[in-house]
């Protein structure tokens, strides 16, 4: 069995809750078991950097100091999100680098009985650790309900792949990583150019308009290139090209529907899950139809009610007429 | 040409006053390699954003090596980056760009040199909950910019925060890690610290 030290962050227990859902699905037919950090805290996002050095790091550094209590014949962190991961990788990094960051670090984590010495972990995202450690040939193996004649747009997200401190992928820009494994599922993968452009990150809530562009162009280039859906690492682009779709579709007076699925939901319908169990129908643009083309049959949720046409106002208690009401009496 | 600038090129010509562009490297995290920009531009040919910048990347480290502080820190290009990192793996010179971004910021914030301030209370809101609950709360996190800074946009918000919260994705309490207190006092002692050598 393969051991991993696990960092979850936060969004794997509210906007990316499927991710979370359907990654536990994935360990047991991979062989794999994580265990989770005890008491691990934010990584700060991308919004911490930018308010004041020394707390951001430090901030981070708590859970790698938590983390390398937690060695059990591992020294491997494994973060599903792709900006934990990289904020883990990034502190891991630059500590090395400038040790004098690395000094004032450990100056603040005395604080509160704790201390990192950097290097000791290794941070890794959890792609890499599926194709590099488990293997797309172990992956393939474990498929019982191969993906064929599904189209999928394999989108990388940029933090994943860049800045790439450690040299663990094919191309800073054009990685295969994720097609390899999509493939190895048996979907039909599609040449998708934009797979690390940026979804927007944070500018979805600072700065709307230069977001909506950006999810414009990946959705839409999804859209013309004829995927069924797109397959995501990141609860960031899940979140941004999910949720704001509506909202893009509205300020460019468009019509797509691309649906956008965490690639570990895909691999859980390939091992013969069932949607409801990886978390499908948690989306905001449905991936019924998609998943439709491959007769895999989502089971209808809670629905939210069709808007009210204006006209018909606020809804009101029905007056009966009076033949109704004489019937009623009968 | 106005009369500061012939100014301050007459003071440049007597000595050269690199100080605002070691400040800005020393600050950074990592080994900032900003002295080494060729001002080759391949950082704002990359961006994302760059359309909506003010400066561009290579504008900006050359008005650092100016001098041009107020300018620097007032600019809207710290704020627009997505840390999307396209420019990091490209440029030549290995300057790590978005982390001197970050740097910006934070002097931005310290300075209280910024035009808009809707990214600087998006980030300080994010922080406030960080440090109150030692997790992200979305919840409370996007109801408190929203009403604050795009108050217009809530009713068109509605149906997604609406589908968010009915679909489990959004919990309307916050989770607070257990030993709140020992990361309290770690976040303390490193607010009194600095990054100086």
């Amino acid at each position: 069995m393969n051991k991993y030290i696990l960092y979850p962050g936060c969004s794997m227990e509210s906007s990316g809750k499927a991710y979370g859902e359907s990654i536990n699905t994935i360990l047991e037919p991979l062989d794999l078991h994580f265990e989770e950090i005890d008491d691990w805290n934010c990584c700060g996002a991308t919004e911490y950097l930018g308010i004041n050095l020394i707390p951001a790091y430090s901030l981070i550094a708590r859970n790698l100091a938590l983390a390398s209590k937690q060695m059990n014949g591992t020294r491997t962190v494994v973060a599903p999100c792709s900006a934990c991961y990289l904020n883990l990788a990034k502190a891991d990094y630059y500590m090395q680098e400038r040790p004098s960051l690395g000094v004032k670090v450990n100056e603040a984590l005395e604080a509160g009985g704790l201390s990192y010495v950097p290097g000791t972990l290794d941070v890794r995202h959890l792609i890499d650790v599926l194709v590099h450690d488990v293997g797309v040939d172990a992956i393939q193996k474990a498929v019982v309900r191969p993906l064929h004649g599904l189209k999928v747009a394999p989108y990388m997200g940029c933090m994943l792949p860049r800045p790439d401190y450690q040299h663990r992928w094919t191309d800073h820009e054009h990685p295969t990583e994720l097609d390899d494994l999509l493939r190895a599922l048996g979907a039909d993968v599609i040449d998708y150019p934009l797979t690390t452009e940026c979804c927007g990150g944070h500018m979805t809530q600072i700065g709307p308009e230069t977001a909506f562009e950006l999810i414009m162009r990946l959705v839409a280039d999804a859209d013309e290139r004829g995927a069924h859906l797109m397959a995501t690492v990141c609860p960031m682009c899940q979140m941004n090209i999910d949720a704001y779709q509506n909202e893009m579709n509205h300020f460019f007076k468009t019509d797509y529907h691309m649906p956008i699925l965490f690639f570990t939901q895909l691999m859980g319908l390939a091992f013969g899950k069932e949607p409801g169990e990886v978390g499908i129908g948690t989306e905001l643009v449905s991936a019924r139809n998609a998943l439709a083309h491959i007769g895999i049959e989502v089971p209808v949720t809670h629905e939210p009610a069709a808007p009210r046409k204006k006209d018909e106002g606020l809804p009101m208690p029905r007056r009966w007429t009076k033949q109704e009401g004489k019937e009623a009496v009968k | 040409m106005p009369q500061m600038t012939d100014e301050r090129v007459r003071a440049r010509l007597r000595e050269e006053d690199l100080s605002l562009l070691h400040e800005v490297s020393m600050k950074t995290a990592g080994v900032s390699h900003l002295e080494m920009c060729i001002q080759c531009g391949t950082c704002g040919g990359s961006c994302p954003s760059a359309m909506d910048m003010e400066h561009t990347p290579r504008m900006l480290f050359a008005m650092l090596r100016a001098g041009m502080r107020d300018e620097v820190l007032r600019s809207n290009t710290p704020w627009l980056c997505v840390s999307c990192y396209h420019c990091v793996v490209r440029c030549p010179q290995e300057v790590h760009i978005a982390d001197v971004m970050y740097t910006l910021k934070s002097m931005a914030i310290q300075a209280k040199l910024y035009s808009d301030s809707t990214a600087p209370h998006f980030s300080q809101t994010f922080v406030d909950m960080v440090e109150t609950f030692g997790r992200s709360f979305e919840f409370g996190l996007a109801s408190r910019h929203y009403l604050r800074h795009f108050p217009l946009r809530l009713p068109g918000m509605l149906p997604m925060g609406f589908g968010m919260i009915t679909k489990g994705r959004m919990a309307i309490t916050p989770k607070k890690i257990k030993h709140m207190d020992q990361l309290k006092s770690i976040l303390k002692r490193a607010s009194q610290l600095e990054l100086t050598s």
